[in-house]
C-alpha cells in the first residue's frame, strides 16, 4: 500500500474540525480501520466517501456510533438487494417473449 | 415566487415550541437525510425544505420576522426594509460561504422565497469544514451490439467533456465510477465522483445472462429428423454446425467461446447456447399426408 494514499488523523481533524475521540470511537466500532504509520494512525484515501458520510450522519442526525453502524450495515443490504434485483430482472429478460 | 409555509412543511402548529420544531425537525431530516436516500432526488429537496424551514423557524428572531410578514411577505414597507437590511449584512459578509454539511447541496440549497426574505443560510457549523463534493448520477444508453466490443464515448456533465472508455461486456444496470467527475467539493474539499449506470437495450436475437448468450433456432420437421448441416448465425458471424438426425424439439448446444465479451477479462467469452425448435408442417398436400400415413404404419 503505497503511503501517498494514507491520510494522517490529526490532519483529519483538522480538516473536518471533529475530535481525535470521534475517530477513535469509529476505530472501535469497526467502522474505519487506522493503518499505523510511522506512529502516527492514518485512514486510507478510498475510505474517506464513507466517512465523510459518518461525519454528516453523526453532525446532521445526531447518530451515535450505535446508529452510524446500523445505518452502514442497511445500507449495504440495500446495495446488495439491488445489485441481486438488477442481475434476477437480466435474468428474467431471457424468458421475455418466449 | 411563492410563499413557502414552513410549519407545514415540519408538520407543526404555528403555536408549536421550540422544542416541537426540533423534534419534528430531526424525525424529518432522518427521514429524508440524502445520505440515507441514495439517488432519491424528491428525498434530497424534500431535506432542503426540512431543513429550510428548521433554519427560520428555531432561529427566534427569523421566526418573528417570519410569523410578522405572513403570506404577504412580499408587500409592506416593513419587509422592504428588512430586505434592505438583509442585504447590507450580506455586503459585510462577503467571506460567507454556506454549507449545509450535506453530500449534494450546491448553490440552491435555499429556495428563492428565503433568500429573499433572508438573504444567505444561518448554519455556521460547517462554514469551514471542507466536504467532498456531490456525486453526480448520469445514465447511458447503449445497444448489446455496442458492448460486444470496448466502446468509446465523449460524455457531457455540466459543460465538461469527458471521454469514455467502455471496456466490453459490461452488463445493464452496471455503475461504472469515474473519480473525480463529480461537484465540486465544499470549501476547497475534493470533488465528488461520477457515477455512470450503463442501460444496455437488446434488439438482437440474442438473450444474454451475464456472459453468456441464448438462441433459439427454428428447424424444419425433415432437417430435424434426418439431420444435416445448419448455418447459425452467431454475435461475430456465420458457423455451420452439423444435427444429428433425429434432433428433439427442445435440444440444447454449447458452442463454447461463441458468447459474450467476459468483463474485463481480455480475449475471454460466454458460450453461446442454442436450442432447436422444431416446426411441423403448417399444411400438408395430399402426397405429403399420403406419405405421413404410410408413415404412422410402420411405427
Amino acid at each position: 500500500m503505497q503511503n501517498s494514499h494514507l491520510i494522517p488523523l490529526p490532519s483529519l481533524c483538522t480538516h473536518y474540525q471533529i475530535e481525535m475521540s470521534f475517530f477513535n470511537g469509529l476505530n472501535d466500532y469497526g467502522l474505519i480501520e487506522f493503518i499505523s504509520v510511522e506512529q502516527t494512525y492514518c485512514i486510507h484515501q478510498d475510505k474517506i466517501a464513507d466517512l465523510e458520510k459518518m461525519i454528516r450522519l453523526h453532525q446532521d442526525l445526531q447518530l451515535n456510533f450505535e446508529g452510524i453502524d446500523t445505518v452502514f450495515n442497511l445500507l449495504e443490504k440495500i446495495d446488495y438487494l439491488k445489485s441481486e434485483l438488477t442481475l434476477t430482472q437480466n435474468k428474467l429478460k431471457r424468458f421475455e417473449d418466449l | 415566487m411563492a410563499f413557502i409555509d414552513y410549519y407545514k412543511i415540519l408538520g407543526v402548529e404555528k403555536t408549536a415550541t421550540k422544542a416541537d420544531i426540533k423534534k419534528a425537525y430531526r424525525k424529518l431530516a432522518r427521514k429524508y437525510h440524502p445520505d440515507l436516500n441514495p439517488n432519491d432526488k424528491d428525498a434530497e429537496l424534500q431535506f432542503k425544505k426540512v431543513n429550510e424551514a428548521n433554519e427560520v423557524l428555531s432561529d427566534d428572531e427569523n421566526r418573528k420576522k417570519y410569523d410578522q410578514y405572513g403570506e404577504n411577505w412580499q408587500h409592506g414597507e416593513a419587509y422592504e426594509q428588512a430586505r434592505e437590511q438583509q442585504k447590507q449584512q450580506r455586503q459585510s459578509q462577503q467571506h460567507y460561504q454556506h454549507s449545509s454539511g450535506s453530500q449534494g447541496f450546491g448553490d440552491g440549497d435555499y429556495s428563492d422565497f428565503f433568500e429573499s426574505m433572508f438573504g444567505g443560510g444561518f448554519d455556521n457549523r460547517s462554514r469551514t469544514t471542507k466536504f467532498r463534493g456531490q456525486d453526480f448520477n448520469a445514465q447511458l444508453q447503449l445497444d448489446l451490439k455496442d458492448v460486444y466490443i470496448i466502446e468509446k464515448r465523449v460524455l457531457t456533465v455540466n459543460g465538461k467533456n469527458i471521454r469514455l472508455t467502455i471496456p466490453a461486456g459490461i452488463t445493464n444496470g452496471q455503475i461504472i465510477k469515474i473519480k473525480g467527475k463529480g461537484g465540486e467539493g465544499r470549501n476547497g474539499g475534493p470533488h465528488g465522483d461520477l457515477l455512470i449506470e450503463f442501460i444496455i437495450t437488446n434488439t438482437t436475437a440474442f438473450k444474454r445472462d451475464g456472459s453468456n448468450l441464448y438462441k433459439t433456432v427454428n428447424l424444419d420437421l425433415y432437417k430435424a429428423v434426418l439431420g444435416g448441416d445448419v448455418t447459425i448465425d452467431t454475435f461475430d458471424g456465420k458457423v455451420k454446425l452439423n444435427l444429428k438426425p433425429l434432433t428433439q424439439n427442445g435440444t440444447q448446444v454449447k458452442l463454447k467461446g461463441k458468447g459474450f465479451p467476459v468483463y474485463k477479462k481480455d480475449g475471454q467469452f460466454g458460450d453461446l447456447y442454442i436450442t432447436y425448435n422444431i416446426e411441423l408442417p403448417k399444411k400438408l398436400s395430399d402426397k405429403e399426408k399420403e406419405l405421413f400415413e404410410e408413415l404412422a404404419k410402420l411405427q
